[in-house]
């Protein structure tokens, strides 16, 4: 597999009066077609490490490649360029925009990369919508969507542009079992049947049993990167620390 | 842009009460600004124009701008002469047909020759001070703006035979004469005619309609006993503008003090540029005032919608994205405001235009009789471009903080 993710030393310190470390020297190697847990005790740096991935915040030390590109010294228009192109966010709360419709929310990141005709950002949205059971919901605001289906339609949004790699930060954290399964199904699928790589910061001891590979992080420092054997019988990438 | 557009209506629109407040304060703004400035530029474009009609464009009087110099002073750049006392000059300006045939070779306009001395009009045992100014009837008709506003005979009553004098109405009451009185002129060197009245005119400034008599060149030239002499030359330019270039250059033919109607109302003109200075100001504050309205609200929807900024920049927008959508918000209160401000500065106009005044003698002469207002499309681009500035920078200032709110932050608050 070729490498999506390469991050070296990734190190977060927040500046303050007593500087906080949320990441530690992390270096480690997701390849294509990855479903990943990031575990660890609450305050542990997960979340942290999942925005350094995105580029959502800029490591102290350390250096990431994403998707063959080096981030270090990018500014924020060609950060964002990359992001739009390359990753797709789900959080724990969908974060869907109130006034939109389910169908507005998923064509918001093909409006803003501008690939697509019109035409045809209408029916990819359309298109997935319906692959995640929402083809009925299509033009009703998230206020009247349960939390399942707006965290359904967040998993569209995602995908909007196609990109490579979805990162999931507690994505079934405010979700009923129900909901929670539904989703985390949508994630797999999307590893299985669409190529994808899923990296998802979770405290579902039950989910991350089931993804393919697992990195536990204590004190925002991977103290574990294993593979689930009951996936796959592969070694854990070795350069994890 | 259309999605951003689309977002900022999204924003603005979920604001309803707030936004109308926001709109309502840059609408008064520019529909107030745009009324002042109507009005305040039709009351000077109604008092340029009294200028320019009533005054004439350029004046010729026997006057010199500084002594006459000595012959020795222009010979040898050291004379110096002491206790001369200068010649007495004969009033009025020498040969002045030859200075008329010089001027009417250059000024493109009209000119009167005339003679303006002081005198009283006797009646009925009533003494009234006037000017007596002698013309020639056609060449004043050309000239005066007296010329239109006759109740009863005209410029040309005087050439009818006789001594003849056409004065104000006023003067006509004060005396208790009417048309057809003969009335008694006597000027300041004693000179004592009987003059009969054959024209009556209100002009509406009383100095003129209680202070002026004119009558024929000669017999003006009879009563100051100056025969053949003029000491006022008034021209009236086709181009009013002109005026100054014509003025320097007939000073410098004729030697004589020549002024145009822009020095000789120098003070006023001033008055009306700060006149304007202080419109402007005015209009800016209101804008001001308006511009915080604007701040205040896209202030409120940055606050709000921080969650919303974190999640498009969580997809890919760009911290420009975020300071343009704030900023097109910002522009989009402004132009909401502008165009309804437009629509109210319209119909404030419209309203003072219908606003009429009865008021004594108006009926003919300049008193005003309506508000003045000028009907021009630069009162709106000006309006509206002074709301769309202060919008610009209301909006700018929280677009600023709102591009640069880190997401992690947000999110990090909302789990």
């Amino acid at each position: 597999m070729s490498p999506l993710i390469e991050a070296r030393g990734l190190t977060r310190i927040l500046p303050a009066t007593v500087p906080v470390t949320l990441v530690r020297d992390v270096s480690l190697t997701i390849g294509e077609r990855e479903f990943i847990a990031i575990t660890g005790p609450s305050g542990s740096g997960k979340s942290s490490l999942l925005y350094l991935l995105g580029l959502l915040d800029e490591p102290t030390e350390g250096t990431l490649s994403l998707a063959g590109h080096d981030t270090s010294g990018l500014d924020d228009e060609a950060r964002a360029k990359l992001r739009l192109a390359t990753i797709g966010f789900v959080f724990q709360f969908h974060f869907l925009l109130p006034e939109f419709t389910a169908r507005e929310n998923v064509e918001i990141p093909m409006r803003k990369l501008g690939r697509l005709s019109p035409g045809e950002m209408r029916k990819r949205a359309a298109e997935l919508l319906a692959a995640i059971g929402l083809a009925d919901h299509l033009d009703k605001r998230p206020d009247q969507l349960s939390g399942g289906q707006r965290q359904r339609v967040a998993v569209a949004r995602a995908l909007a542009n196609d990109p490579p790699l979805v990162l999931a930060d507690e994505p079934t954290g405010s979700l009923d079992s129900k909901s929670s399964e539904q989703v985390f199904l949508i994630l797999d699928d999307l590893v299985r049947q669409r190529g994808k790589t899923v990296v998802a910061v979770t405290h579902d001891l039950d989910i991350a049993g089931r993804v393919d590979r697992r990195i536990h992080l204590v004190d925002g420092k991977v103290v574990s990167d294993e593979r689930n054997d009951a996936k796959e019988a592969e070694p854990a990438t070795p350069d994890a620390r | 842009m259309r999605l951003l557009l689309e977002l900022a209506i999204t924003h603005i629109l979920g604001r309803g009460r707030q936004t109308v407040v926001a709109i309502a304060g840059v609408a008064l703004g520019v529909g107030f600004s745009i009324a002042m400035a109507s009005l305040m530029q039709g009351g000077e474009d109604d008092f340029m124009a009294q200028l320019v009609d009533t005054m004439p464009h350029v004046q010729i009087t026997d006057e010199r701008r500084t002594a006459r110099r000595q012959p020795a002073e222009d010979v040898f750049a050291l004379a110096a002469i002491a206790g001369l006392r200068p010649k007495e000059d004969r009033r009025g300006i020498l040969n002045p047909a030859e200075v008329g045939a010089m001027l009417r070779a250059f000024v493109p306009g009209r000119i009167s020759m005339s003679l303006r001395t002081q005198g009283v009009v006797r009646y009925a045992g009533r003494d009234v001070g006037i000017s007596i100014i002698g013309i020639d009837p056609e060449e004043e008709a050309a000239v005066s703006s007296v010329a239109g506003d006759f109740l009863e005979g005209s410029f040309a009553s005087l050439a009818g035979g006789g001594n003849n004098i056409i004065v104000g109405d006023r003067l006509a009451e004060r005396l208790g004469a009417r048309l057809g009185t003969t009335v008694t002129v006597v000027s300041s060197t004693g000179q004592s005619r009987g003059f009969k009245i054959v024209g009556l005119f209100h002009t509406g400034t009383t100095a003129r309609d209680e202070g002026e008599g004119y009558v024929l060149l000669k017999n003006a030239q009879i009563l100051s006993e100056r025969p053949n002499a003029i000491n006022d030359i008034r021209i009236k330019l086709d181009d009013p503008a002109a005026a100054p270039a014509v003025a320097r250059r007939a000073e410098a033919q004729t030697g004589y003090k020549t002024v145009p109607w822009q020095e000789a109302n120098e003070s006023l003109l001033e008055a009306l540029v700060i006149r304007n200075v202080i419109m402007y100001t005015v209009v800016g504050a209101i804008m001001l005032v308006a511009g915080f309205g604007i701040f205040n609200i896209i202030s409120t929807i940055t606050h709000e919608k921080a969650r919303d900024i974190a999640i498009l920049k969580s997809l890919g927008f760009t911290q420009g994205d975020m300071r343009r959508l704030f900023l097109v918000e910002g522009l989009a209160l402004g132009l909401g405001g502008s165009a309804l401000g437009w629509v109210m500065g319209f119909s404030l106009c419209y309203a003072m235009s219908l606003v009429h005044f009865e008021l004594s003698g108006a009926a003919v002469g300049r008193e005003m009789t309506r508000l003045p207002l000028a009907w021009s499309i630069w009162h709106y681009v000006i309006a509206a471009g002074f709301a769309l500035a202060s919008a610009a920078v209301a909006g700018y200032l929280p677009a600023r903080q709102a591009a640069r709110l880190n997401p992690v932050d947000i999110i990090r608050g909302a789990s």
